[in-house]
């Protein structure tokens, strides 16, 4: 079949591991994406004494790519400890499934997402975290490099899409280096709308395009 | 690939018949040669008079005259002619306003914006929930630097019909021209420009089981219209370039195969597949239930994404459409769904159904079930849609 999906993918789209709901879960999380409308919910079971995770289950309201690595990131966060899994990245769960396709790399990362926030939200439950983090541009650059270029598979720091970056009164303003009428200009603004709208200190963000 | 492979997506491309590639091939092996003038060779005017032949069998299923059908790579050449060859014609003498509606395909709606960057200011007419065109509206948008009016037959997503009559009716009582998009309903939906006041008409055959890179435009005589294209005399000066005769050949003869019975059966598979899907829990019909393209069924179904559908559903040896972000090129939702107002979501698990002549009654029901049991395993590892 002439798929952009490897053999992996499929397979794992076709039988994905780890797929579920755990009832009484010590941390859950949902990561959504309004831009393609993909979601992930993430379900922990943690160690208490070795902080190690000894059950994860995931559900997928999304793509091939997105229940794939829901798949593969839920057997690679399996048995490792918080602080491990966390360290986890979008592009050792790509690497497992033996690449994905570019233009899908968003819809992939939400799982990776999904994960960390669940691990997150483990840490606020159990009085684990500090002070809430205000939302600096290095916050914001540390964000976006979790919004995909469609183009690359590459995030937007990274291919140096983001051109500009400010923070002032609430007001996150992303300058990205593509034309309004881009391919992908919509869903890039979409992003990073929602990677940054519900932050507490955060009142409004505005994407602007270069001509 | 699977051995019987269940095929619907006919909107899109269809098996070409086998009765179109044999009235084809004397035109790529023995009349080869290019359309000559009357004084010319007697091959080219050989291949002249296949060419005219076929321009007078497409035109006249439009019930117009040879002269006033100008073929070409297909409809989104023609659409392109239509708006831009107006335009160009009318843009400084008349004005620089057109008026589409939201839910047109690419062709028209791409042009339309190109037009916009030029200067050009574009109307979006309203469209109801179904996708019907609010006439009122319509109406009440047109001012006196209004050149065109822009509006589809059938939509090719939904399958809504447009009440082209009553918008021809307006566009000539205003003294505006009328552009139709008839990709998807020419000769399955009786479209007759003797009746119907409309100027141009788009058409194409890759979806009547005809070849693909051939279509037209129907311009009716004495329309402005410039030629946008630069090359030769060719098509009445409108279309420049060698004249595609084994094609014009194949859309003439296609044209010919398609019969109102055909068309009947075709929409009793239609609602034979709808009725089935909809008895699917939290499923719903997009566009209108009655004024509806006859091959088109387009379901949406709740917490399921369309593109995992999909690829269960070719795994199954079915093929389908999908308008959800994650199916597109851009990821961009269909805007034709989230034109009628409908949200991301409901364009996220939207599947589109197109019937064409190598369907069965017996793929209905193939295809009824296997959506049914994948929607069925998707729900069960979707995060949705379970409290």
């Amino acid at each position: 079949m002439p798929l952009p999906y490897s053999e992996l993918v499929m397979e794992h789209f076709r039988h994905p591991h780890n797929v579920g709901r755990i009832e009484d879960a010590d941390a859950r999380a949902i990561e959504g994406s309004p831009a393609c409308g993909d979601m992930v919910a993430v379900y922990l079971k943690v160690d208490p004494e070795t902080q190690r995770i000894t059950d994860i289950k995931f559900e997928s309201y999304g793509c091939a790519s997105n229940i794939a690595t829901g798949s593969i990131i839920t057997e690679l966060a399996k048995g490792k400890t918080l602080e491990e899994a966390r360290q986890i990245t979008w592009k050792q769960a790509s690497d497992a499934l033996g690449g994905l396709p570019p233009i899908k790399a968003h819809c992939s990362v939400l799982a990776v997402d999904g994960l960390r926030a669940a691990i997150e939200n483990y840490e606020e439950r159990h009085g684990l975290v500090k002070e809430r983090e205000p939302t600096t541009v290095e916050f914001v650059r540390r964000r976006l490099k979790h919004v995909m270029n469609p183009v690359t598979g590459l995030d937007v720091v990274r291919t140096k899409l983001v051109q500009e970056i400010e923070v002032a009164d609430g007001v996150v303003r992303v300058v990205i280096d593509l034309p309004a009428d881009h391919q992908f200009a919509n869903n890039i603004r979409d992003e990073i709308v929602e990677k940054l709208g519900h932050r507490w200190d955060v009142k409004q963000v505005n994407v602007v395009f270069t001509e | 690939m699977l051995e019987k492979f269940v095929y619907l997506d006919n909107a899109a491309a269809t098996r070409l018949d086998e009765r179109v590639l044999e009235a084809m091939t004397p035109y790529f092996f023995d009349l080869y040669a290019v359309a000559t003038s009357q004084f010319g060779y007697s091959l080219g005017v050989d291949a002249r008079d296949a060419l005219d032949d076929a321009r007078a069998r497409v035109a006249a299923a439009l019930g117009a005259k040879p002269e006033e059908f100008i073929f070409t790579s297909g409809d989104t050449e023609s659409s392109n002619l239509a708006l831009k060859g107006v335009a160009l014609a009318l843009g400084e003498k008349k004005g620089r306003h057109i008026i589409i509606s939201p839910i047109e395909d690419f062709p028209v709606l791409h042009s339309a914006r190109a037009l916009e960057k030029q200067g050009f200011r574009v109307t979006y007419a309203r469209v109801d929930e179904t996708g019907r065109v609010d006439l009122d509206h319509l109406r009440d948008a047109i001012a006196p630097e209004t050149i065109l009016i822009s509006i589809q037959v059938a939509n090719q997503e939904i399958g809504t019909l447009q009440d082209v009559q009553a918008i021809g009716e307006i566009a000539r009582e205003k003294g505006v021209l009328f552009h139709t998009d008839a990709t998807h309903s020419f000769t399955r939906v009786p479209l007759n420009v003797q009746e119907v006041p409309v100027d141009l008409v788009t058409v194409s055959a890759h979806t009547i089981h005809g070849p693909k890179g051939i279509g037209g435009l129907y311009v009716r005589e004495g329309t402005p219209i410039r030629k946008w294209m630069d090359g030769g005399f060719q098509e009445f000066d409108l279309r420049p370039g060698v004249e595609n005769i084994p094609g014009a050949v194949g859309f003439a003869k296609a044209v010919e195969l398609v019969t109102p019975e055909e068309t009947a059966r075709l929409q009793g598979l239609r609602d034979r597949l709808i009725e089935r899907l909809l008895q699917v829990p939290h499923s719903r019909l997009n566009g209108h239930p009655v004024y509806r393209l006859p091959q088109n069924a387009n379901i949406s179904f709740r917490f399921v994404e369309g593109e995992s559908l999909l690829l269960h559903l070719d795994m199954r040896g079915f093929a389908v459409s999908t308008g959800s972000a994650c199916f597109s090129r851009s990821l961009e939702a269909s805007h034709v769904i989230l034109g009628i107002g409908g949200d991301h979501e409901r364009a996220h698990g939207s599947v589109r159904f197109t019937f064409g002549r190598f369907n069965q009654e017996s793929d209905v029901d193939a295809a009824a079930q296997a959506v049914a049991e994948v929607v069925e395993e998707l729900r069960q590892i979707s995060p949705l849609g379970k409290e």
